[in-house]
């Protein structure tokens, strides 16, 4: 037995972190579970695969590796890009379908519409990409160890670099901007926001921006360490809610510390149990906390 | 009409309710003065809250006129509303529970300019300052008396012209609803005009200039705080609304 589920686990925590954000926020602040954000990662990634072979094209030399990492500037700049084109991607999806239901007051049936969405947006990713995988880089890494009999590849570094900074900056937006105030007055109470003087349809709007694009980060995060494929983003969906409710629905620590926790969990079972409980991992922590605190570990009750 | 052109606010046959079709509000008119205080008192289901959450633009309005200081503002947006300088206090959950004391002035000063926004959050405290020492506490942890200042605070703050409040007397002991009205009268005398909702009739009427007494979604009487005290009609209205075998006249 090694640590090395540990890395493999804290890497694959932060991936899922990264979504879970996005469906807690939008969880509290538009009061629905989206099932479509599975897919706003898997169309981060292919966006960023479209945009990156663009910039390939157009800037040669931009697709040299990085030091020693496997891919090269283009797909850094193109994934930049693909953010903003998830965050637009998630507003459009709400101008489109989501705000028409939320106005009616449905929450249900706005949650059966994001599963329209989900497998719409599958489909067309499918239909556009097959559904044969494909990858940013074919490049081989070589793991390096890094003690306690843990190794790790130099892409897998610089993911959880990314990754923690993108956290960081996250959390600062929340707690010390106005922007953060207000999705954070909106959460809680959305009357009183609209008296506070917080135009709630900004906050929306700003919620999808940030959920999408961090999705997209997420997406190509997970191109790089294993595959882009159509399916990417749903087969990631119970991981993200069993992030979101086992923190705290409406945390954004919560969704990280939950993601940890799943990710570390899940690796522990291949190692441990057999890489084909993997799945179930997620399923048993989500029916757990279900069972023995509903709120969640950083939640407030309402 | 010299009164609407005299009024700060001016609620013009209003009707609104939460579902169309079903007015709790039906036909309600009501005028407020520059620095006046206004009562609005009357029994349980009368539409008080209603009423007042419709100005704030937290209730649909199905008809009838809104105008603050001359503008008309009955299809705005509630932050529109607080924006053109009606503050609003709700009764329950005036706060933000879930953030510190001083997060929830930042908040509201998000409508004055960034230069202007510490500043006035410094009068705040000055003017309350229970909560300047408890600026980094969650707001959720404040005792009933210090939330209620909190939210008042959190209204002050952007300088409104109006000060419309659901029954800042709830929950409060009657030593702290003293405490609280004779803020009310504090900050009238800078120059806000007041609206209240209460049940707490003896001590809204102790310092209103005026009242109107709601019944069944409409102003069922209108007049002078200090008369209206001892008016039986007015205890007839207010104690449980119009029973069988009260002279219906006796409302009017």
């Amino acid at each position: 037995m090694t640590l090395q589920f540990v890395a493999d686990g804290l890497i694959a925590g932060a991936l899922i972190g990264l979504g879970a954000i996005g469906v807690t926020l939008t969880y509290s602040i538009l009061r629905f579970a989206n099932f479509a954000h599975g897919e706003f990662i898997s169309f981060g990634a292919y966006a960023t695969l479209l945009l990156a072979g663009a910039i390939g094209a157009i800037f040669a030399g931009s697709t040299q590796s990085i030091g020693s990492l496997s891919i090269g500037w283009a797909v850094v700049a193109a994934g930049l890009i693909a953010m903003a084109l998830t965050g637009l991607l998630a507003l459009a999806l709400d101008f489109l379908v989501f705000r028409r239901l939320r106005e009616k007051g449905a929450a249900i049936t706005t949650v059966m519409a994001s599963f329209g969405a989900s497998m719409a947006l599958r489909a067309l990713l499918e239909f556009m990409f097959t559904s044969r995988p494909t990858y940013f880089s074919r490049d081989l890494q070589i793991a390096m160890p890094i003690g306690l009999g843990i190794r790790v590849t130099p892409d897998q570094m610089a993911l959880l670099g990314v990754t923690a900074a993108l956290l960081i900056a996250v959390h600062l937006l929340l707690t010390r901007t106005q922007t953060g105030r207000a999705m954070r007055a909106v959460s809680e109470n959305p009357s009183l926001a609209r008296v506070a003087g917080i135009d709630v349809d900004r906050v929306v709007r700003t919620t999808w921006l940030l959920g999408g694009s961090l999705a997209c980060a997420a997406g190509v995060m997970l191109g790089l360490l294993v595959q882009i494929r159509p399916y990417m983003g749903f087969d990631l969906l119970l991981p993200l809610f069993a992030a979101a409710i086992l923190g705290g629905i409406g945390s954004v620590p919560g969704a990280v510390a939950g993601a940890l926790i799943v990710g570390v969990s899940e690796a522990a079972a291949v190692q441990m149990v057999g890489a084909e409980w993997r799945a179930a991992v997620a399923f048993l922590l989500l029916s757990g906390i279900l069972l023995i605190k509903p709120t969640g570990l950083f939640g407030k009750s309402e | 009409m010299n009164d609407i052109r005299r009024a700060i606010l001016v609620v013009d046959n209003l009707v609104a309710g939460y579902e169309p079709g079903l007015p709790i509000v039906n036909g309600a008119s009501l005028s407020l003065g520059a620095a006046e205080i206004v009562v609005i008192l009357g029994p349980n289901g009368a539409g008080k809250s209603t009423l007042i959450k419709a100005v704030a633009g937290l209730i649909p309005i199905a008809g009838g006129k809104v105008i603050l200081a001359g503008k008309d503002i009955t299809r705005l947006p509630a932050h529109q509303i607080a924006r053109n300088g009606l503050a609003f206090t709700p009764q329950t959950e005036n706060v933000f529970a879930g953030m510190t004391v001083d997060d929830n002035l930042r908040l509201a000063s998000g409508i004055l300019a960034v230069s202007q926004r510490r500043a006035r959050i410094e009068e705040m405290y000055a003017l309350f300052p229970d909560l300047a020492r408890q600026r980094r506490l969650l707001a959720g942890r404040l005792s009933g008396g210090q939330r209620q200042m909190l939210a008042i605070g959190r209204a002050l703050l952007v300088g409104p012209s109006v000060l419309a409040l659901d029954e800042p007397s709830a929950g409060l002991s009657p030593r702290l609803v003293d405490v609280v009205f004779s803020r009310l009268n504090d900050i009238r005398a800078s120059g806000v005009a007041i609206v209240l909702v209460e049940q707490n009739a003896r001590a809204a009427l102790a310092i209103a200039d005026r009242a109107y007494i709601m019944s069944e979604g409409r102003i069922a009487h209108e007049g002078a705080a200090p008369g209206l005290a001892t008016d039986p009609a007015v205890a007839a209205l207010y104690l449980g609304g119009l029973k069988a075998g009260t002279p219906r006249g006796a409302a009017s």
